[in-house]
């Protein structure tokens, strides 16, 4: 039975299969997964001090909506000109329309050999398991999901030392004055952050800092970044690029073969942009989802990110660029909001942190700044008492 | 049966937002629609039980802050994904410059 088959079942591939249901799709739908369990939320897994299996969506909807969840099953091959998927276990399946929401996987640089990383929810739970009170903890990297972890063990009364080779926190994608109020709240809990050390390798005991040192520890992880998933892409002969390339309306190469979600590369605003983001993913499961049932918008959404470390919450919305002219908004003592600016004036990035959504407000709005091209005076974002939707209605 | 309750001034809503009212164990949320209308509905999102007090009204929509759910919060209707579940509204009548829901 041929149909829509989809590749993964992380947010993405869940939340196509369900789009094409809502957008009457009558056809068959398959949603491959490679993993054992009902497909579930990522986020919770580096928040929570105990892993918490949370379905995206309950088993019932599945059989309710005519999605044929396929568990366990692995895809060795992509034959293009057969309309064909090979599976590891020597099946095959012929689709009319194939969506690749591959995800990604952890990243490891050399030296990092041995080091745990965190991104199923087996991998959760093969680490707290580990984690007890006094325990000692080293997280290697100090972006989103180490200092997430960094947070959720401290709650645990853990020991931990994050070890980031750059100078300071998050620098890939969050502005350093609210990187600042960050780091200032991780070295109040007790974290012990040694930042610009290289690891060189892991050691019996702990980790061996390239200047010689060595951080003791228990258990080691490492939060270095992910890299797509684009093996099946790349033998099928697909352009991939960092991910596997696609144009605004999510199509590959090769005709009838999409891919979205963190799998993919995309064209914005004159680069190649690939996404690891939950909200991205959703949005653009759904787009693609429509593409493939030949709707012609493009995906125009601009990158958001969130992470909550303690009672912190941080969002971004657009893409930070280190060189940006920056304008500062201060809420209060640990909290702010970080616009960027390109050289005419356009508001490219707004970050910003503080205690539980007390940003959400205002980064939303710059999202749809940012949406619109609008170029906002800096002094106007500067002042706090300043209501950002007034700008939206004049953009 | 009604139960009519104070939830605040008038005036302390803005025009175009929301703020938060909690009363008997229950958390509201208070609404102040760009015609100077006043609604109210349960504080707390169906998705994640987040509270909406710091989300964002434009026209007839409240957006969870968190994960970008969409109410109608004149009418409570859930308007896609993340959230499945609608929202529980409450009447509001505007008396003496106060603003009292009936929270039944």
């Amino acid at each position: 039975m041929s149909g829509i088959v989809i590749v993964g079942a992380g947010e993405c591939g869940v939340r196509a299969a369900f789009a094409l249901r809502e957008h009457g799709y009558k056809g068959s739908v398959a949603l491959l997964s490679e993993e054992m369990h009902l497909p579930y939320e990522r986020p919770p897994l580096s928040k929570q001090c105990l892993p918490a299996h949370k379905p995206i969506r309950p088993k019932a909807d599945y059989q309710q909506a005519g999605i044929e969840l396929c568990l366990r099953t692995r895809i060795e091959a992509l034959d293009l000109a057969g309309h064909r998927l090979l599976g590891r276990d020597g099946s095959s399946r012929i689709y009319d329309k194939l969506l690749l929401a591959t995800g990604a996987r952890a990243r490891l640089f050399p030296g990092m050999e041995g080091a745990a990383t965190l991104r199923t929810f087996d991998d959760a739970c093969r680490i707290f398991e580990r984690l007890r009170a006094g325990a000692r903890l080293a997280i290697i990297g100090g972006g989103f999901i180490g200092l997430e972890l960094a947070a959720a063990a401290r709650a645990m009364d853990v020991q931990v030392t994050v070890i980031e080779a750059a100078s300071r926190l998050m620098a890939r994608g969050v502005p350093a004055e609210i990187a600042a109020i960050v780091e200032a709240r991780h070295r109040a809990e007790g974290v012990d952050l040694r930042l610009g050390m290289q690891v060189a390798a892991l050691v019996a005991g702990g980790v061996e800092i390239a200047d010689g040192s060595t951080v003791a520890a228990d258990i080691v992880v490492a939060g270095t970044g992910a890299t797509p998933n684009t093996e099946l892409a790349e033998k099928a002969g697909l352009a991939v690029g960092n991910g596997i390339m696609v144009d605004s309306r999510f199509r590959t190469s090769a005709p009838d073969v999409f891919a979205a979600g963190d799998c993919c590369s995309m064209p914005y605003r004159g680069d190649w942009l690939r996404l690891e983001s939950w909200r991205v993913a959703q949005e653009q499961g759904a787009h693609a989802a429509a593409a493939m049932l030949g709707a012609v918008g493009e995906w125009t959404t601009v990158p958001w990110f969130w992470s909550d470390q303690y009672d912190l919450g941080l969002q971004v919305a657009g893409w930070a660029a280190a060189e940006a002219k920056t304008t500062i908004r201060h809420l209060s003592d640990d909290a702010a909001v970080a616009f960027q600016h390109d050289d005419e004036g356009r508001l490219i990035c707004a970050a910003g942190v503080g205690r539980g959504n007390r940003v959400a407000k205002d980064i939303r709005l710059a999202e749809m700044l940012i949406l619109r091209e609008a170029r906002p005076p800096a002094d106007q974002l500067a002042d706090p008492t300043f209501n950002l939707k007034s700008l939206l209605k004049a953009a | 049966m009604s139960n009519w309750i104070e939830a605040c001034g008038a005036d302390e809503v803005e025009e175009e937002d929301l703020i938060r009212f909690d009363h008997g164990g229950r958390t509201y949320a208070i609404y102040r629609s760009p015609e100077d209308e006043y609604f109210a509905t349960d504080g707390l999102c169906t998705h994640e039980q987040v509270h909406l007090e710091d989300g964002l009204v434009m026209d007839d929509v409240i957006e969870c802050p968190k994960h970008n759910g969409r109410f109608n919060y004149k009418t409570g209707q859930a308007l896609g994904a993340p959230v499945c579940v609608n929202l529980k509204t409450y009447p509001v009548k505007v008396e003496g410059g106060a603003v009292f829901i009936d929270v039944g």
